[in-house]
């Protein structure tokens, strides 16, 4: 068992998982709180990637971060104006913007499907000197998602963060509230692309690579970790519901390590990882029906019982 | 003061389901006024409201709030200064927010902080939510990190109506508003609707097909017929007035025999 779960996989593993919980808290908000299904994380994921690694090649890795997440606002953008102002379903526009990103991600790699960060700083390499050599990674990551978990909270308590959340409850009240739920949906998206295209900047330079397919798959990944989360840590407090994304999302990779571990050819992965997303969202569902199995099987053995 | 000037709205206009629900509406609502609206399924009722609220534009006419032309104002910035209840109790909160949640949302909307964007509820403001729940009697103000999903329909109405006059607004639209509780409930929500307008001077309109409490709340009753207000009494000719009064004065506005509608309105 111990050489099944050394001490650099469990830490490879949380780093992967620190770095993509932010594209499961960007689906926290847009799926969770607002009710979006948003089909161009795959691609916003990509072009914050594409970006960040473009930037970090000229030399500025932190920099980067904030070009990705810009990046990540426009897409969340245009999202929100296709389904907002043009009346374009969430899902269709998503889907949209999704294809229209592969271009512009291609572009951004200047028409290459691949870009390497050889050579140069990264976020990473930089906090190496002062972070200590095993952990470094970690510590970096961890940092920048504790602070945008942070934010979050925070922002979920404020007038607009309330705002957001009652639109994706109850949109006829946020208007006899005098509140714009096109505005709040925009706002909302945009945070979302941001929070999408910062995960991808890092991971690009973690990866120290950013290949145009990378975003493929994101959306479900991102999704099962943010159910993995709300199952085991419940959704009662905003607190809860957050560190419930970061918990799912390295539980996510833990388990992908360990089917790894297993010796599970790499080609199998997708359908792993389809298997684990399957299981966590119908995990709810399967949970109410054994308990109501039980219960019916508990009154009948009762109803039995007394007539004995 | 809420002014309509020969307000019409026609629905699928130029198609075989035409339906012409407003004629010509002209209604002046002054401050203090408070204005009960009866009139059979279709008449026009909540038209009125969705034309007022701005749930959609008017076809032609004009729509007045204190002197200033509403008419093209998106319904969410008219919502500053219009307070909206409906039947559904299910409309006016977010279920998945907090008591809490949902207050500060409504209180949040009337402050006048600069950075409005980023504001957020002070203690302060918290003992003072706790203060307004505990006049509805409901022990909601002990509940206030509960999810609203979880109150019963009327505490939500009851909430709802707290929260739509949190700050005053110029115009009070309560459209059947009590007409999915229970008596008891109705009761209760009814007298605190007649106290909260009467204590912050409401212009207010409510429909009902309670012919009675049409009678007894309020200063003024508006009856509506197939797009149309056909009755509009107060002072001392309401005073006088009975539900049977009222059938017979409705049968000769609209020259209709009312024997047939009248198992709509509930005596």
């Amino acid at each position: 068992m111990s050489s099944l779960i050394s001490m650099s996989v469990i830490t490879s593993a949380l780093e992967l998982g620190v770095i993509y919980s932010l594209v499961a808290l960007a689906l926290f908000l847009s799926f969770s709180i607002l009710n979006i299904a948003d089909l161009s994380t795959d691609g916003c994921f990509t072009l914050g990637c594409a970006v960040g690694v473009q930037v970090a090649l000229m030399g500025h890795p932190i920099l980067a971060l904030f070009a990705s997440m810009a990046a990540g606002i426009c897409s969340g953008y245009v999202m929100a104006f296709l389904q907002t102002k043009l009346g374009v379903e969430s899902i269709l526009a998503g889907i949209i913007v999704n294809t229209g990103l592969y271009t512009i991600n291609l572009a951004v790699m200047g028409f290459s499907s691949n870009v390497t960060l050889l050579k140069t700083d990264t976020i990473f390499s930089l906090t190496k000197g002062f972070l200590g050599k095993e952990y470094y990674k970690l510590i970096t990551a961890a940092v920048i998602v504790v602070i945008m978990c942070v934010l979050m909270v925070w922002f979920m308590g404020t007038r607009m963060g309330l705002s957001i959340r009652a639109t994706g409850d109850n949109e006829d009240m946020v208007r006899a509230s005098s509140i714009n739920p096109s505005m709040t949906i925009t706002v909302g998206l945009c945070i979302s692309g941001a929070l999408t295209a910062l995960s991808g900047s890092l991971i690009g330079q973690y990866q120290k690579t950013c290949d145009i397919n990378l975003g493929t798959g994101m959306v479900t990944i991102a999704l099962a970790s943010l159910i993995i989360g709300e199952t085991l840590i419940g959704k009662k407090t905003m607190v809860r519901r957050v560190f419930g994304v970061i918990f799912g999302s390295c539980l996510y990779r833990f388990l992908i390590a360990l089917a790894l571990k297993f010796h599970i050819p790499a080609e199998c992965l997708k359908l792993v990882s389809a298997v684990i997303v399957a299981i966590a969202i119908a995990s709810p569902t399967i949970r109410k029906k054994i308990a109501f199995r039980k219960n019916k099987r508990n009154a009948i053995a009762a109803v039995k019982g007394g007539r004995n | 003061m809420l002014r309509l000037t020969n307000v019409s709205k026609t629905f699928n206009p130029g198609t075989p389901d035409e339906k012409k629900a407003l004629k010509n509406v002209s209604l002046t609502v002054e401050d203090g006024d408070f204005a009960t609206i009866i009139g059979s399924n279709g008449a026009g009722k909540s038209t009125l409201f969705n034309c007022i609220a701005g749930s959609f534009f008017i076809d032609e006419g004009r729509v007045e709030l204190d002197n200033q032309d509403i008419t093209y104002v998106p319904d969410f910035k008219r919502a500053v200064q219009i307070g909206r209840l409906f039947q559904d109790p299910m409309k006016g909160t977010a279920p998945r927010m907090t008591i809490e949640e949902n207050l500060a949302l409504a209180y949040l909307r009337a402050s006048k902080a600069r950075n409005k964007i980023f504001s957020r509820v002070t203690k302060q403001q918290r003992q003072e939510f706790r203060e307004k729940l505990s006049v509805l009697e409901m022990g909601l103000e002990d509940r206030m990190k509960q999810p609203v999903g979880l109150l019963s329909g009327g505490q939500r109405q009851a909430l709802t109506l707290l929260m739509a006059t949190v700050y005053s607004p110029k115009i009070l639209l309560l459209d059947e508003h009590t007409a999915a509780l229970d008596p008891a409930t109705a009761e209760k929500v009814l007298a605190l609707t007649k106290t909260i307008v009467e204590e912050d001077h409401l212009a207010c309109l409510m429909i009902t097909h309670n012919m009675h409490s049409a009678l007894e709340l309020g200063n003024r009753t508006l009856m509506m017929d197939s797009g149309r207000i056909v009755l509009d009494i107060k002072g001392d000719q309401r005073e006088g007035m009975t539900v049977d009064g009222l059938l017979q004065l409705f049968n000769a506005g609209t020259g209709k025999d009312l024997d047939n509608d009248r198992i709509l309105f509930s005596k």
